[in-house]
């Protein structure tokens, strides 16, 4: 198995992807791609099949059918370590899923030291860079109790960022939060777009969709209704779906 | 009457009630029979100070065996009870049920007798050290499904996290799981460990060498020889003193842990 990443191919790409929990069919055969440096992202009523997707992306779900290959390499493939693979994808989610009984730092080094063999030296100096980058230095020594949901998604996003991943995925990363902390984690994922990062974004936030996203992807009852630019699904959407959606949330 | 008025009087009654009955047990109780046969400071500085040195000596000891064998042998019971493998949560599921419906005394005579009978076996450190792996039988049953709540109950997003972060599912149990699933079950750990303080009791019925006797077992022996219960008094007061700080300190740890929950 190589390890080089290519850059010529995308850095997510699903084909023909079904997902079903039991009788109930979730995902109805996805065709799906994020672009190297593309911000894609995803909206839709809650029940879309949203989230399942973005889960499936790093196999948190068992796809049931389909192939999704990550960076040219078909992680559904058996013999795929997915371990490997997922050191490479940083995920956030919508609980943030801090590690309660480790301090801010702790949270930071762990899969490093764990997972990525890096030295507890070298994992610390790249958790305390990550930590400043989302501006929350000097809360290495605090634990995620003693944090706001906004400071703790930013600590999550800093975890996910020491892995060095080539690629972030969000799960509504706002959903969970007080209406006034959503702003600082949005600046921070904006910036984080700027600086050319791969991100696939399954969110509410249609303001953070038109201005961030290099392409927008609606869906509803578990298939891509529409998909384009920003502008053009949020402000001209042509299928009636997305019609009635956006009339509802924007 | 106005309700204030009322509840003054109800509690009135209430410390009326209390105090006669305080007069009524000390003009009753016999105090000569229960100072001589109770505390009688002869027998007492007869049992000192063996009945530390040794016996409550030998309690601490047998349970902090019985409670690290038990803690070994639970998690290894509960990690097969929550085993993706068929065979192996039946076989934990069967012994954890066997063990916890059996009465502790029962397996204890079974190590100590029947089974070094049967297989002409001679445990490791005596009849003593039979009962003592009895006892890791047993509580090995109960903590094996402390654990395994404790393990279920650290939310399933906690093992996402590690997950997706490229760490494998050995490392997410050690680094993630399990820490958060003993601050869950601290308390009722304590529990098992007050529990089997006292379950070290049951050893007598092993029969122990001198050397070896635990606070209960030597407690009796000197009852008989001294012909005065004031051994039994002593023992009592031993195991509070054992008891008492341990919940006291997990109470501690309980407030000390809400910080990293």
């Amino acid at each position: 198995m190589t390890e080089r990443i290519r850059t010529d191919v995308p850095a997510i790409e699903v084909r023909q992807l079904h997902k079903s929990f039991g009788d109930n069919e979730v995902l109805k055969g996805i065709d799906f791609h994020v672009d190297q440096g593309e911000v894609v992202c995803v909206i839709g009523p809650s029940g879309s099949g949203k989230s399942t997707l973005l889960r499936c992306v790093n196999r948190l779900e068992e796809p049931t059918s389909g192939t999704i290959m990550v960076e040219g390499m078909d992680i559904t493939d058996e013999d795929t370590d997915l371990d490997k693979v997922r050191t490479r994808i940083g995920m956030v989610f919508q609980q943030f899923n801090l590690f309660p009984h480790l301090n801010v730092l702790r949270n930071l080094t762990l899969a490093q030291i764990r997972a990525k063999k890096r030295g507890r030296a070298e994992a610390e100096e790249i958790a305390r860079r990550n930590l400043a980058k989302v501006g929350l230095a000097e809360k290495a020594d605090a634990f995620p109790s003693q944090l706001s949901g906004g400071q703790q998604q930013r600590v999550a996003i800093a975890r996910a960022l020491s892995m060095d991943p080539d690629m972030m995925l969000f799960d509504e990363p706002t959903s969970a939060l007080d209406p006034e902390l959503v702003g600082d984690v949005l600046d921070v994922m904006k910036q984080l777009a700027r600086d050319g990062m791969t991100m696939m974004v399954v969110t509410h936030e249609m303001g953070f969709a038109r201005e961030v996203g290099d392409r927008v992807v609606f869906m509803d009852g578990g298939v891509v209704v529409e998909q384009g630019k920003p502008e053009d699904v949020l402000g001209n959407p042509q299928h009636e779906r997305t019609q009635g959606f956006l009339s509802k949330v924007l | 009457m106005r309700p204030t008025t009322r509840k003054r009087l109800f509690r009135g009654v209430l410390y009326a009630i209390f105090i006669v009955a305080v007069v009524v047990v000390v003009v009753l109780a016999d105090w000569e029979a229960i100072r001589t046969n109770f505390f009688n400071l002869d027998v007492a500085a007869e049992a000192f100070p063996t009945i530390v040195t040794e016996a409550a000596k030998n309690t601490v000891i047998y349970t902090v065996i019985a409670f690290i064998g038990g803690m070994i042998g639970g998690l290894i019971l509960a990690l097969m009870k929550l085993s993706p493998v068929g065979p192996y949560r039946w076989v934990a599921t069967a012994y954890i049920e066997l063990f916890r419906g059996l009465p502790a005394l029962l397996v204890i005579f079974g190590f100590a007798f029947a089974v070094p009978i049967a297989f002409s076996w001679r445990p490791p450190g005596g009849s003593t050290g039979a009962g003592l792996i009895a006892l890791i039988v047993v509580s090995s049953a109960y903590i094996a499904e402390t654990i395994r709540a404790g393990i279920e109950a650290v939310p399933k997003g906690q093992v996402e996290a590690a997950r997706s972060l490229g760490m494998r599912p050995s490392w997410t149990l050690v680094s993630v799981v399990l820490p958060q699933a003993f601050r869950i079950i601290t308390p009722p750990l304590t529990n098992e460990l007050v529990i089997l303080i006292k379950d070290t009791s049951l050893l007598f019925i092993a029969g122990m060498a001198l050397g070896d006797r635990e606070l209960t077992t030597f407690a009796r022996d000197t009852v008989s020889s001294q012909a005065n219960s004031t051994p039994l008094v002593l023992a009592a007061l031993l195991y509070l003193v054992i008891t008492l700080p341990l919940t006291q300190l997990v109470a501690k740890l309980e407030r000390h842990n809400k910080r990293g929950r």
